[in-house]
């Protein structure tokens, strides 16, 4: 059987082999760790500290506010040294615990291991992950026991977890597949817990072979997982593409997967389900990977959450050159940063330091009529038609012409030789419609 | 302490094939036609080509030097304009052909629109087309060593019996405009252009097939393959359907709207040539078409992906 695939989408250059064969590294933080209250998508949580008190690692340190929303936890132990406004990845300023690191690493005493989850109830486990304060790792950041929980009428049949890691440059999940292959099968194993009824699916890019090999030996044996082998092709990673790919069911404009049947989780987010109910430890670590072209040794850290940006960039061998463009998250759906001064969040995936050639800035002209952007679009829209409306406010038209479908990918935006701002301009009009519903 | 990087909406990364990149493309592809010409009609052909570029590319640079408007010319477009303009004109027009074809293409057909990409027609076919009512004579003097001959298709029309073999035709040793004969020339030069996806196949081979099947059926020949082929493989029909009819500003922009498009010039070609008085109908097919393209776009927008009923799995 081929690889399995969606319709359209391009080729970006993978430019993935600064890090692919780079072992995990565990980074320990050096200076002051930073808990911005907004982690997730929802509301922010309240801080449970207050300036000056001691903390433990594991210790809840935020407290979620209202349905939408998750708890936060220090990562080290130390002392509360301000609460105060500070500078979140996506560039504005929230609410944040900034921790003194002791260095001593002294743990809470509530993170108790368990042997075996068979014996506890679906409620038991779900509140163990809303506990642990589990969001969507890959960057959408939305909390998984909510995820976890659709209404008892959508029949669950799929759990897909997402290996597809699409984004160029990004390796972190591919390395856990290769390094923590085990717990992200157990981790699997306690969601299929959870739905009895539903097949397990892995659905990995063919561009990463190796981690196909493993994934498939670990789950050799088990008959409700399966590995799918992906095309790569980007978005192969968007939620709807990956559900089309391995079901062949398309995700209704304005539903969720779990009307199709489906929960589509992050690797990383399935080895911290694996850790939260096994191992009783909250969410307090993720992958990221630190690479481009102006970073002198990129890497793969296994680092504490609130860990600054800066000092993993310096953990990498710093520049080479002075970059143009950092950009928190991927090439493609990334934010470019301003600051290097932010911590790493639940949702930061990579921190990409772009050389002034990796991040081309051309000169936005005529859009050509190519109809490059209408052959690729993942969503089928006509991203060229969606930019006039776009820039003519024609907010109606927009919305007839599926404008909200838009899933953001930059696909159009990447192929078009005009260097059209086609994702920028659709986002924005989206924005600005949405909000205009919600008044 | 503050960084200096710059801040921009995503994507950060952008595909290294830009506009200029595309229009190179499209020489490189016209090269074969454009060399198997000049070999077929001799240096003045050559003397035609290098005047149709270089007066595309003054009128371009001038027109948008006095309009004060922002210089383009390197992005190659202007090139490829003069090239299809002198390749769909007989080699022995006087040399005031080319420049007045060149003027008209750029600047009326071209800029007055609003430039690259907002042209409602061809510019080279516009101006082709313009040339070809306005001194019909001119335009349509053939002549192949010397010798005044007529085109397959005149010689079809006109039920002549001195018909160039079709292997001639097919390789392009007969009279026509200078890039139009060689039919292999142009299909590896459209080859050339659909492996490097800057055109897809729908319209050339809607529009090609669409003349071949209709020249079978309606020309009252009964089945006759001969001259479905010599339809095909003279006159305007290659380079028009690859070349022209391709064109981005003014083909549809969606699948089944490029596949109208092909369908609509064959028939139109087909009907001209068939029932018209003027054995080529290729030009005109395509301009008409042209005029449909913003209603064909209007009306072939493509399902959304997920516009799906709810309950349907
Ligand atoms: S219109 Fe939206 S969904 Fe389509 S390619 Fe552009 S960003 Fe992606
Ligand atoms: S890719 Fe760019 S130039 Fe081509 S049709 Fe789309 S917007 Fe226009």
């Amino acid at each position: 059987m081929g690889a399995l695939t969606f319709k359209r989408g391009i080729h970006p250059s993978h430019s993935k082999d600064f890090t692919e064969k780079k072992p995990i590294k565990i980074y320990m933080p050096k200076g002051d760790l930073v808990f911005p209250m907004l982690q997730h998508i929802g509301a922010p949580c309240k801080p449970l500290v207050k300036k000056g008190d001691n903390v433990l690692v594991g210790q809840k340190i935020g407290e979620p506010q209202g349905f939408v929303s998750s708890p936060i936890h220090a990562t080290v132990s130390g002392t509360v040294k301000a609460i105060k406004d500070v500078l979140h990845p996506n560039g504005s300023k929230v609410q944040g615990i900034v921790i003194e690191n002791d260095g001593e690493y002294t743990e809470i005493d509530t993170m108790i291991a368990r042997k075996d989850y068979k014996n506890l109830s679906r409620e038991e486990i779900i509140n163990i992950i809303k506990e642990a304060g589990i969001v969507g790792m890959g960057g959408a950041t939305f909390p998984t026991f909510i995820k976890l929980s659709p209404p008892p009428e959508k029949k669950i049949d799929h759990i897909i977890v997402n290996g597809a890691e699409c984004e160029p440059y990004l390796t972190s999940d591919h390395r856990i597949m290769l390094e923590e292959t085990d717990r992200v099968v157990k981790g699997l194993q306690i969601i299929l817990h959870l739905f009895p009824d539903a097949k397990g699916f892995i659905g990995i890019e063919d561009n990463k072979p190796d981690a196909i090999k493993a994934m498939k030996e670990a789950t050799k044996g088990i008959s409700n997982i399966t590995v799918a082998t992906l095309k790569t092709k980007y978005p192969q990673g968007a939620e709807k593409q990956l559900i089309y790919s391995i079901t062949k069911r398309e995700v209704p404009a304005g539903a969720l997967p779990a009307d199709v049947g489906c929960i589509v989780q992050n690797i990383d987010t399935v080895v911290a389900i694996h850790r939260a109910v096994l191992r009783g430890r909250p969410l307090m670590r993720r992958i990221v990977t630190v690479s481009g072209g102006a970073i002198k040794e990129p890497q793969n850290f296994k680092v504490r959450i609130g860990t600054s940006y800066r000092e993993l960039i310096e953990a990498a061998g710093g520049f080479k050159e002075e970059p143009t463009k950092v950009i928190s998250g991927g090439p493609m759906m990334g934010l470019a940063l301003f600051s290097l001064d932010v911590p790493v969040i639940k949702g930061s995936s990579s921190i990409l330091c772009l050389t002034k050639k990796e991040a081309i800035q051309n000169e936005e002209s005529n859009c050509i009529r190519c109809g490059k952007c209408v052959s690729i679009c993942p969503m089928n829209l006509l991203p060229y038609k969606l930019n006039t409306l776009a820039i003519n406010n024609e907010d109606d038209l927009f919305v007839k012409y599926k404008g909200m479908n838009c899933i953001e990918c930059g696909a159009c935006s990447y192929i078009c030789p005009s260097n059209r701002h086609l994702t920028h301009s659709i986002r924005t009009t989206k924005r600005t419609i949405m909000a205009k519903k919600k008044k | 302490m503050t960084d200096h990087y710059i801040v921009s909406s995503s994507p950060h990364i952008r595909s290294d094939k830009t506009v200029d990149k595309i229009m190179r493309d499209v020489i490189i592809a016209l090269m074969p036609a454009t060399i198997f010409g000049i070999y077929n009609f001799g240096p003045r052909a050559l003397l035609i080509v290098v005047l149709c570029i270089i007066s595309s590319i003054g009128s371009e640079a001038l027109f948008q030097f006095i309009t004060k408007r922002k210089i383009s010319i390197n992005d190659y477009s202007a090139v490829v304009t003069g090239l299809l303009l002198a390749l769909n004109l007989p080699h022995t027009v006087p040399w005031w052909i080319p420049v007045m074809g060149s003027v008209v293409a750029i600047i009326i057909v071209k800029q007055l629109f609003g430039g690259l990409g907002q042209n409602f027609m061809n510019p080279a076919l516009g101006a082709r087309a313009f040339l070809l009512v306005s001194f019909a004579g001119l335009m349509t003097r053939w002549e192949l060593d010397g010798v005044t001959t007529a085109t397959p298709l005149g010689i079809l029309k006109e039920g002549g019996s001195s018909l160039p073999s079709i292997a001639d035709t097919f390789f392009g040793f007969i009279g026509g405009c200078i890039g139009e004969t060689s039919a292999i020339a142009l299909l590896i030069g459209g080859i050339y252009l659909l492996i490097r996806k800057i055109i897809n196949w729908r319209v050339p081979v809607f529009f090609i097939g669409t003349v071949f099947v209709l020249s079978l059926l309606i020309s009252g020949r009964g089945f006759d393959i001969n001259y479905a082929a010599y339809q095909i493989f003279s006159g305007g029909l290659m380079i028009g359907a690859i070349y022209m009819a391709t064109d981005y500003s003014s083909s549809p922009m969606t699948k089944t709207g490029q596949i109208i498009m092909g369908l609509g010039c064959g028939i139109l070609t087909a009907v001209i040539r068939i029932y018209g008085s003027y054995p080529e109908g290729v030009s005109f097919a395509i301009i008409i078409m042209n005029l449909f393209v913003p209603l064909i776009d209007r009306f072939t927008i493509p399902k959304a992906f997920g516009e799906v009923a709810k309950n349907e799995k």
